[in-house]
């Protein structure tokens, strides 16, 4: 596991509870991602998803444990490490196109202006945004546009690692749906790897390569590790008909409804955790050859 | 009525307003007669001397006539143009603006960001704010030894408090969220600085901007007025000496016009600034 591109190892945060003693929100949580992998992490709210997700942006500091990338300990913030934050986060006094173009002139310091610009708008287009919506404020742009501004911006910056705190939370059904496809699209065309927490399971299953799944906080831990074998491409229509597509969503759903609360834990002490990994394949041959859950030891 | 815009009645309103304020004020006040008309009687006793009464509007728009086609003569020291006048005072007050800015912009960006800043810095803004710029007006002069750099110091020591607090605050309130978009950004501090943080407060920055100027054109009236020599204070009050009413109120009148210039420019940056999230 040491090898993995991203590696978490024995993080722990503790906060002050406000009454002078402290919680503790997960300790020593020890996963492992893949270059190039698409995960997603679920789990109820208030279990810490964002606050990993801001230490592996280097945003904040965990009271403890390391996370490697490449091999390397990242100390702070990186270009790096893109992030899309849920409320998107565009600087509202640039256009569209100049909260882009910020952070590529960042990422490129070395590219002209035209370079820079053209880069930017290309990002833009494979976001489907076009024409004068670019040059607008993203006051006047729609919650669906800016959060495509927003991941223009994160992309264009080319990142290793690509973060997204619930990205699609504040849009309707018929908003995400496009824009999944655009953020599959996109990323799809790359080497990125993408962590994105989401409280949306079929969300999860139809943009993952592999959800983690955690337990209800304090003392949260990162369960499982489910695999999600549905061919790729994928689109909403054709992976309900697969045949893994129910087992692995009444997995998710099961493990949301039930047992998050029952591995809800007490203090894990020193021990480290890691998640078990889940393979759920009902594909022919794959059945026989696989049991329907598997722990793999680490 | 009906069809005519908001913007178009309330201007008609307007110029009624002034007129019907024009001519009251014209009727009350009892024509004088010239010293040709009086008796002889009363130009023995003196009875009938033309007093220093308030002179009627028609005199005021007469002799605002006779200084504004001629506003920069300069016949001695006591005798200039309004435009020199107001031009001192302008001078006066851009030199002691701009150098507030200068300090209260930065060290407002300082006690913003840093929270010992602003608790060190505190007890001493507090203390200082409230006093009135005219109380520092001996001490300068005593300390500075010359009433044109004490006026400047008085404009000075006015317009920094709102700039200062107005920039602290702004700069503290930035939102978060941006100051992160400029960390994963990997932006350095005097990048951060002017990209995200400036822009972000601009528009409380100026909003204190714009207060300023307006106590500083409120103040170098009276610092004029005590340290003389020219400026539209010292004019103010040099025409009272001379019981020159007429003149007084056309300089009235002008010391608001430019305020409201002054105000106006403030105003145009101020929009410039803004942003709506
Ligand atoms: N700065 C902080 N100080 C104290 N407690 C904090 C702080 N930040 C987060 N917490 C606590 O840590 C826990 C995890 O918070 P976090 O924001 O990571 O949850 P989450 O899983 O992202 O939830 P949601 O799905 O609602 O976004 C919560 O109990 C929260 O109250
Ligand atoms: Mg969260």
């Amino acid at each position: 596991m040491a090898s993995s591109f991203l590696s978490i190892e024995r993080l722990t945060q503790r906060y002050p509870d406000g009454k002078g003693g402290e919680f503790t929100v997960f300790e020593n949580a020890s996963f492992g991602i893949e270059k190039g992998e698409f995960v997603c992490i679920l789990g109820h709210s208030g279990c810490g998803k964002s606050t990993i997700m801001n230490i592996l942006a280097g945003l904040s500091d965990p009271t403890s444990g390391v996370i490697k990338m490449d091999g390397q300990a990242i100390s702070g913030p990186s270009l790096d490490r893109g992030v899309v934050f849920q409320n998107y986060s565009l600087l509202p006094w640039l256009t569209t196109l100049k909260n882009v173009t910020f952070g590529v002139a960042a990422r490129f310091p070395q590219w002209t202006k035209q370079q820079v610009t053209d880069h930017s708008i290309a990002f833009l287009e494979k976001v489907g945004l076009t024409g004068d919506a670019i040059y607008r404020k993203p006051s006047q742009l729609s919650g669906g546009m800016r959060q495509r501004v927003s991941i223009a911006r994160a992309f264009a910056n080319e990142p290793k690692l690509l973060l997204l705190d619930e990205p699609f939370g504040a849009l309707d059904a018929l908003t995400r749906g496009t824009i999944q496809d655009e953020l599959i699209k996109v990323w799809s065309g790359t080497d990125q790897t993408v962590f994105m927490i989401t409280h949306d399971i079929d969300e999860a299953i139809l943009l993952a390569d592999r959800i983690l799944l955690m337990t209800n906080g304090p003392n949260a831990r990162v369960a499982e590790s489910v695999e999600i074998t549905l061919p790729r491409p994928r689109t909403r229509t054709t992976i309900v008909e697969h045949p893994n597509y129910y087992a692995i969503r009444n997995h998710l759903v099961q493990f949301l409804g039930e047992r998050s609360v029952l591995l809800a834990g007490e203090s894990v002490g020193d021990e480290t955790h890691r998640p078990e990994t889940v393979r759920i394949d009902k594909t022919e041959g794959a059945a026989d050859a696989e049991p329907l859950l598997r722990a793999v030891p680490k | 009525m009906e069809t005519l815009s908001e913007n178009k009645k309330a201007a008609l309103l307007s110029v009624l307003l002034l007129l019907v304020g024009l001519f009251v004020w014209e009727m009350s006040i009892p024509a004088q007669k010239t010293v040709e008309a009086l008796t002889e009687y009363e130009r023995l006793t003196g009875t009938g001397q033309p007093k220093a009464g308030v002179p009627p509007p028609s005199q005021v728009v007469a002799k605002a006539w006779e200084q504004l086609s001629n506003p920069f003569y300069d016949a001695g020291p006591n005798d200039k143009g309004i435009g020199i006048q107001i031009g001192y005072s302008i001078y006066r007050v851009l030199v002691g603006y701009l150098l507030a800015a200068l300090i209260a912009i930065p060290l407002g960006f300082l006690i913003g960001m840093s929270r010992v800043a602003h608790k060190a810095l505190n007890p001493f803004i507090q203390v200082l704010r409230p006093i009135s710029p005219l109380a520092w007006m001996p001490l300068a002069l005593f300390v500075i030894q010359d009433s044109e750099a004490s006026a400047i110091f008085v404009i000075f020591i006015c317009s920094i408090w709102p700039m200062l607090i107005n920039t602290a605050f702004g700069v503290a309130g930035v939102r978060e969220d941006w100051v992160n978009v400029a960390r994963t950004h990997e932006l350095g501090p005097l990048k951060t600085a002017f990209t995200v943080i400036l822009p972000a407060a601009a528009p409380t920055i100026v909003t204190g901007m714009r207060i300023s100027i307006g106590i500083a054109w409120l103040v170098i009236v009276a610092a004029e007025m005590l340290v003389g020599g020219t400026g539209i204070g010292y004019y103010v009050w040099n025409e009272w000496n001379n019981l020159d009413l007429t003149s007084v109120i056309f300089s009235i009148l002008m010391i608001g016009v430019v305020g409201m210039l002054l105000d106006a420019a403030l105003g145009l940056l101020q929009r410039r600034v803004a942003y709506v999230e």
